[in-house]
């Protein structure tokens, strides 16, 4: 077995045994279970409604599509803020706090490389948040395909972007906890988070008054951090056409380009890089 | 034989503070050798810099004929670290097992070895408890058999009885002199004289983040002897006498104290004493303690 599969397997138990996932599962599971009591209300609502006003059956089955979409984007919306929550509070502690407990010595001086330690952890962390967002996203989804029979267009693309943004802000906790204690880690990957958000909404805002400068913003910021682009790229591919007209933190009417998601992947491949060269010239 | 440790003016500067301004040793194979200075004279950042957790300023050492931080002579390489902390959230065995693991031991191998030291460490009942439930002593006992887990070449320990009560100490004690007996070189870093005084062959001074002395310990119970010897019936001019054999010459009661060169001359003291009428009941050469030696080195205020 090699090393960084000894400390993925590691990192993943240590989740596991902590029960760190067991409260992040049973809160997931219960904001999935919330999910679906409340849509079931609304949706039967929705129908009652525009049976009784809307001018014909066409009309009614476009406005109940719409709104079931739109609400089933909120809810992937709310199930991504807490896998970026789960991907920060994973890695905040973790090398950070390894290194403060003197934890990571009798691991550092063994016949393994210090990259083994950086890759083996974000294998497990990744492991960990692939179910983690399988869950939470795939709960959203299936809970409405339940009761609607609606499926959103492009649903790979749009859970794997979820799962990327997931997975760099992991990364970037990751290599700040390399650095930084555990605190000043979690600070910073929040302060990054709720900037990358403000610039999302800037270039959101922008796009419905098509304001350049305000777009321009959006895209620096995008640029800086790409989180929040990779979550309204996947709001893009999942929403119904209709949907994206409506400016709404949940859904998307400034798409972030194809271009800005290769510089998102190359964004998280480099943060690893830095990650790892971090760790290999501190002193533990 | 290529020396266990060879350090070459190792330095390690923090800012502007220099930890370790130059560390020159060699530990030989298969020696046990002890590491000692004042609190905060470098030894720790020392052990850190020779198993390549901390990256020296300057200089260079080498681990059984290699460069520091060289992978394959980890493999060869135990670390018991002060302060021991781990996962503790893994049982004692699954703890043993990820060390193992990591030290890419082969199964089978791995398997009898984590029993037997669970066994020689006295935790085999306590094998499948978690290591948060451990109490200190017990924590340094399973870091002493993380540490030993592939039979190293060297082991570096760091405070290993810290915490210890003295039958935990004595099994550090025991452990550390079987593992000589299988060729492993021992470097220990310790406050307790005591027990460097029992199992080192030789020992370091630090100070200063400097090597100020380098003892053999051999060596210590052969010169500058302290006697004291009981006796009676010790005539005032027979007193005289002894001087040709040591110096300090006092008489308090029964016992007469002195310093003689070498334990060599006790006999002929003897025969001397018995020749002049004297009644001896004991003669106790009292070795100079490393204490004694420790303080002349790094000075009563501990080299602040």
């Amino acid at each position: 077995m090699s090393a960084i599969s000894i400390i993925a397997r590691l990192t993943f138990r240590e989740a596991i045994r902590r029960r760190i996932m067991l409260a992040g599962l049973v809160l997931g599971v219960a904001f999935v279970i919330l999910f679906s009591i409340g849509t079931h209300f609304i949706f039967g609502d929705i129908a009652k409604d525009t049976a009784a006003n809307m001018p014909s059956q066409m009309a009614a089955d476009i406005l109940i599509a719409e709104s079931t979409n739109t609400f089933m984007m909120m809810g992937l919306y709310a199930a991504t803020f807490l896998s970026i929550a789960m991907a920060a509070l994973l890695g905040a502690d973790t090398l950070a706090g390894e290194i403060n407990s003197g934890t990571i010595q009798t691991i550092a001086t063994k016949p393994i490389r210090r990259a083994d330690v950086v890759l083996g952890k974000w294998l497990g962390f990744a492991e960990l948040l692939g179910l983690y967002v399988l869950l939470l996203c795939g709960g959203i989804v299936l809970s409405t395909f339940i009761q609607s029979g609606q499926l959103p267009e492009n649903l790979l693309i749009g859970l794997g972007l979820i799962y990327m943004e997931s997975l760099l802000i992991m990364t970037i906790t990751l290599m700040l906890s390399s650095a930084f204690p555990a605190l000043a880690t979690g600070g910073i990957v929040f302060g990054l988070y709720g900037l990358a958000f403000i610039g999302g909404w800037v270039e959101q805002f922008g796009g419905l008054l098509q304001n350049d400068t305000a777009i321009k913003v959006g895209i620096i910021t995008s640029l800086v951090i790409p989180s929040e682009s990779l979550w309204r790229r996947a709001a893009f591919e999942m929403q119904t056409p209709l949907t994206g007209t409506f400016g709404s933190p949940f859904t998307t009417t400034s798409v972030p380009s194809s271009l800005m998601m290769a510089y998102a992947f190359l964004y998280l491949i480099v943060i690893l890089f830095l990650a790892v060269h971090i760790f290999q010239a501190r002193d533990l | 034989m290529t020396d266990a440790i060879d350090a070459h003016l190792l330095r390690k500067v923090f800012g502007d503070y220099a930890a370790v301004k130059g560390l020159t040793l060699q530990v030989k194979q298969g020696e046990v050798f002890g590491f000692l200075g004042p609190n905060g004279a470098g030894k720790t950042t020392s052990m850190k810099m020779l198993l390549g957790l901390i990256a020296p300023t300057s200089g260079e050492a080498a681990l059984l004929g290699k460069p520091i931080g060289n992978r394959e002579v980890m493999s060869r390489v135990g670390f018991l670290p002060e302060h021991f902390r781990f996962q503790e959230w893994l049982a004692a065995d699954e703890f043993l097992l990820l060390h193992g693991q990591l030290l890419g031991m082969k199964k089978e191998d791995l398997e009898q070895r984590r029993a037997e030291l669970l066994e020689r460490v006295g935790l085999t009942p306590f094998r499948n408890k978690h290591l948060r439930t451990f109490s200190k002593g017990m924590l340094q006992r399973v870091g002493l058999a993380q540490a030993l887990l592939n039979r190293p070449a060297l082991v570096f320990l760091d405070e290993p009885t810290s915490g210890l009560d003295p039958v935990g100490r004595r099994l550090v004690r025991d452990v550390i002199r079987e593992v000589r007996a299988q060729g492993t070189s021992v470097f220990l870093n310790s406050h307790l004289l005591s027990e460097i005084e029992v199992t080192c062959d030789r020992v370091a001074f630090i100070q200063h983040g400097e090597v100020v002395r380098v003892l053999e310990m051999a060596s210590l119970s052969n010169d500058q002897t302290s006697v004291t010897i009981r006796v009676s019936n010790l005539a005032a001019e027979s007193l005289n006498g002894l001087s040709q054999w040591g110096r300090e010459i006092q008489i308090d009661g029964e016992f007469l104290h002195m310093i003689v060169p070498s334990d060599t001359v006790l006999p002929e003291v003897t025969r001397y004493l018995v020749s002049q009428k004297a009644e001896v009941y004991s003669i106790t050469p009292n070795r100079m303690s490393l204490e004694d030696i420790f303080i002349e080195t790094v000075g009563k205020d501990g080299g602040l």
